[in-house]
């Protein structure tokens, strides 16, 4: 799950990290209370959206007075942002304000789990500012990195190492390393990534951005965090699909995809490809779907205007091949099927399901295999587009 | 022989007496595997389908001489029922439990290499292990695996599934299937498995599937390049799952530009192994190429 900058902010302020001071707001009035309370300019105005890359496309406003900050959150707030990392745009609902830093020099400072090793590792640079990624591709030498020893946990002495290795003041920099491991552990978190970590000019060190990944599946353990979600950034379907705990991902294509097994579900994406398609979706019903879930799986799928065959593919374990097909006649009564729907099914009760269906009255095309199926749902989907 | 599991394997159910434990225990033990004792913390004395119910699973491994186990106990508490296996000396555990947080997982698997460095986890959030005609530790449908000498070691479930599907279409059976699960902290990697069937002389060729993410497969064929003179086929999922969006496995992100299907592709290519690019053929181009057809 992410979350925006001011609530990881907010978060990493409770471990004792130097953020600099703010307010969040949801309209121009409660921007204009922030910036009164906050008592001088310059501020800063940030589009809170879950998307990188905010400063180039205009979401991170410098401002000296009122006018200009209501300008900047006037030109934010009920916008959609698009950058180069999210070009589809995000709708913005609400702005940070903060106080301007005093910016001398820019580094960066993650942790997050190296799988490789199954252990958390922090990496540590002096080329803040800049994509890590980048960075790793043209000075991987510039990038310290550390395994942290899960029993035992960050220790000041490593810490301190880098910080001697950065040339940043010691202390400070220890007790923020040690802070944000603390909050990487508690929280849960997958990611937790300060870029920039600026060194100002009064030599301390603050936390320009941050970014607070939390692993899902541990949210189980924090209802406090999975109330922060904020599902205006998510795609409506998406939203749907959760409900339902179906694992959607809309995608540009137009032939929709049902599979049962998220690898199974990849598989039918790039078969789909392989026959000369485009998948509009990804979307897993999981091991032991019931009949409901099956049929709002449909619906969703359905709702997609894009769609134009859909691509049925299911290989019978747990999630046997009768349930799927009374899920899928559910599914027929509750929306109607405009586009042709192509199914392969094969594994537990395959010959049960194939006879539901085939007494079921319903129009569908039945494939022998992958291979058929996805062909014949491409050749449909471009008849129809 | 085979690898993991076999007709020898005593199994302990650990959660046997919820609904998804009491269900595959039975399938199990009706599928052949020894399925010889459950533990539910406070329920022993109960049976299940005749299988005895213990409090821990030190009094199971005591009174039944258990030597492998499965677990289907919830993610809260599926990482302290590793855990208890480990230190009642199982040396062969299989967790089942999706959705388990990755920090207990990275505890878990540390306390693991410290403490138990030759026990061998399979999982989580994975369908298990199962030596067709021996024992099926896991929760796949037994009936779509033939006894064999393909070694099939896989990230996903459903597609385990498909590929022994297709190759028992071709008369081809499996010496083992193992599905390692697609979280990010895991126990037995891709590597792990194959340096098992290397070793294992009933498996004569390896089916290697992958997905997106991680570095696993690239590892895999470090090891395959150094090591492994039986031939090795692979197929990676995941070639069209675009950036940065999570394809249902905690672990099936590609981030950074890296985990991508073509760099493990060109790793494995230049390995030795047959990369499969369509999945409908990979019993077809398995059994051309060792000449079965």
């Amino acid at each position: 799950m992410k979350l925006h900058e001011y609530q990881a902010k907010e978060l990493l302020k409770r471990y004792g990290l130097p953020v600099p001071e703010g307010r969040v707001a949801f309209s121009l009035q409660e921007a204009l209370q922030a910036a009164e309370e906050l008592g001088e300019f310059p501020l800063v105005v940030k589009a809170q959206v879950h998307c990188g890359g905010r400063g180039k496309a205009g979401g991170v406003k410098l401002v000296k007075s009122m006018e200009e900050l209501q300008q900047a959150v006037e030109g934010m707030l009920g916008k959609v942002l698009k950058t180069f990392q999210c070009p589809e745009g995000k709708p913005v609902s609400r702005v940070w304000i903060e106080k301007a830093t005093n910016i001398q020099k820019e580094y960066y400072l993650s942790i997050t789990l190296d799988r490789a090793v199954s252990k958390p590792v922090l990496m540590a640079s002096a080329e803040g500012g800049m994509e890590i990624e980048e960075v790793a591709k043209e000075k991987p030498e510039a990038i310290h990195m550390l395994h942290i020893d899960p029993a035992l946990g960050l220790m000041p002495s490593q810490a301190r190492k880098i910080a001697f290795q950065l040339g940043l003041p010691v202390n400070d920099f220890v007790k923020i390393a040690l802070g944000l491991y603390r909050a990487y552990i508690e929280l849960d978190a997958s990611l937790v990534e300060v870029n920039p970590l600026v060194l100002t000019k009064e030599n301390t060190l603050v936390l320009l951005d941050a970014k607070v990944d939390i692993d899902d599946n541990a949210l189980l353990r924090h209802k406090d965090l999975e109330e922060l979600e904020d599902l205006t950034q998510l795609d409506p379907l998406e939203v749907e699909a959760k409900k339902y705990s179906l694992n959607y991902i809309k995608l540009d294509g137009n032939i929709g995809c049902m599979v049962n097994g998220a690898g199974l579900a990849m598989t039918t994406m790039d078969i789909i490809k392989l026959a000369g398609g485009e998948p509009a979706n990804f979307l897993d019903v999981g091991g032991g779907a019931k009949v409901e879930q099956i049929a709002n799986a449909f619906r969703i799928l359905m709702a997609d205007f894009n769609v134009k065959a859909v691509f049925i593919n299911i290989f019978g374990g747990i999630l046997r091949c009768d349930r799927l097909a009374k899920g899928l006649i559910e599914a027929a009564k509750m929306v109607e099927i405009k586009v042709p729907v192509v199914v392969r099914m094969e594994g537990t009760n395959v010959e049960e399901g194939r006879k539901i269906l085939a007494e079921s009255g319903l129009n569908f095309i039945n494939a022998v295999d992958m291979w058929d199926g996805a062909q014949k749902a491409v050749a449909l989907a471009s008849k129809g587009g | 022989m085979a690898i993991l599991v076999d007709k020898n394997t005593k199994l302990v159910v650990q959660g046997i007496t919820g609904k998804e434990g009491s269900f595959h225990a039975t399938q199990c033990k009706a599928y052949g595997t020894q399925v010889v004792a459950g533990v539910t913390p406070g329920k022993a004395g109960q049976k299940v389908e005749g299988i005895p119910v213990f409090n821990t699973v030190e009094d199971a491994v005591k009174e039944t001489g258990a030597n492998c186990s499965l677990i289907f106990v919830p993610p809260a508490f599926a990482a302290d029922a590793i855990v208890e296996a480990l230190d009642a000396g199982i040396e062969v555990i299989v967790c089942i439990t999706e959705g388990i947080p990755v920090r207990d997982m990275m505890m878990v698997k540390d306390y693991m290499k410290k403490n138990y460095p030759n026990a061998k986890l399979i999982g989580p959030n994975c369908p298990g292990v199962i030596t067709p005609g021996e024992a099926k530790v896991g929760i796949m449908p037994g009936h779509i695996f033939k006894k064999g000498n393909i070694g099939i070691v896989s990230r996903s479930g459903t597609l385990t599934y498909e590929a022994s599907y297709q190759l028992t279409q071709y008369g081809l059976g499996q010496s083992t299937a193992v599905g390692i699960g697609g979280d990010p902290v895991h126990g037995l990697s891709h590597k792990d498995v194959i340096a098992l069937f290397n070793q294992d002389p009933e498996t004569e060729a390896i089916l290697m599937i992958g997905e997106i993410g991680g570095t696993a497969e690239e590892e895999a064929a470090e090891f395959i390049k150094e090591h492994v003179k039986k031939p090795v086929f692979a197929y990676i999922a995941g070639i069209t799952a675009p950036p940065g969006r999570r394809m249902g496995h905690a672990g099936a992100i590609i981030s950074g530009g890296k985990g991508t299907a073509q760099a493990k592709m060109q790793a494995l290519r230049e390995a030795g192994a047959t990369v499969i690019e369509n999945p409908a053929f990979i019993g077809k181009t398995i059994a051309e190429a060792l000449g079965k057809v």
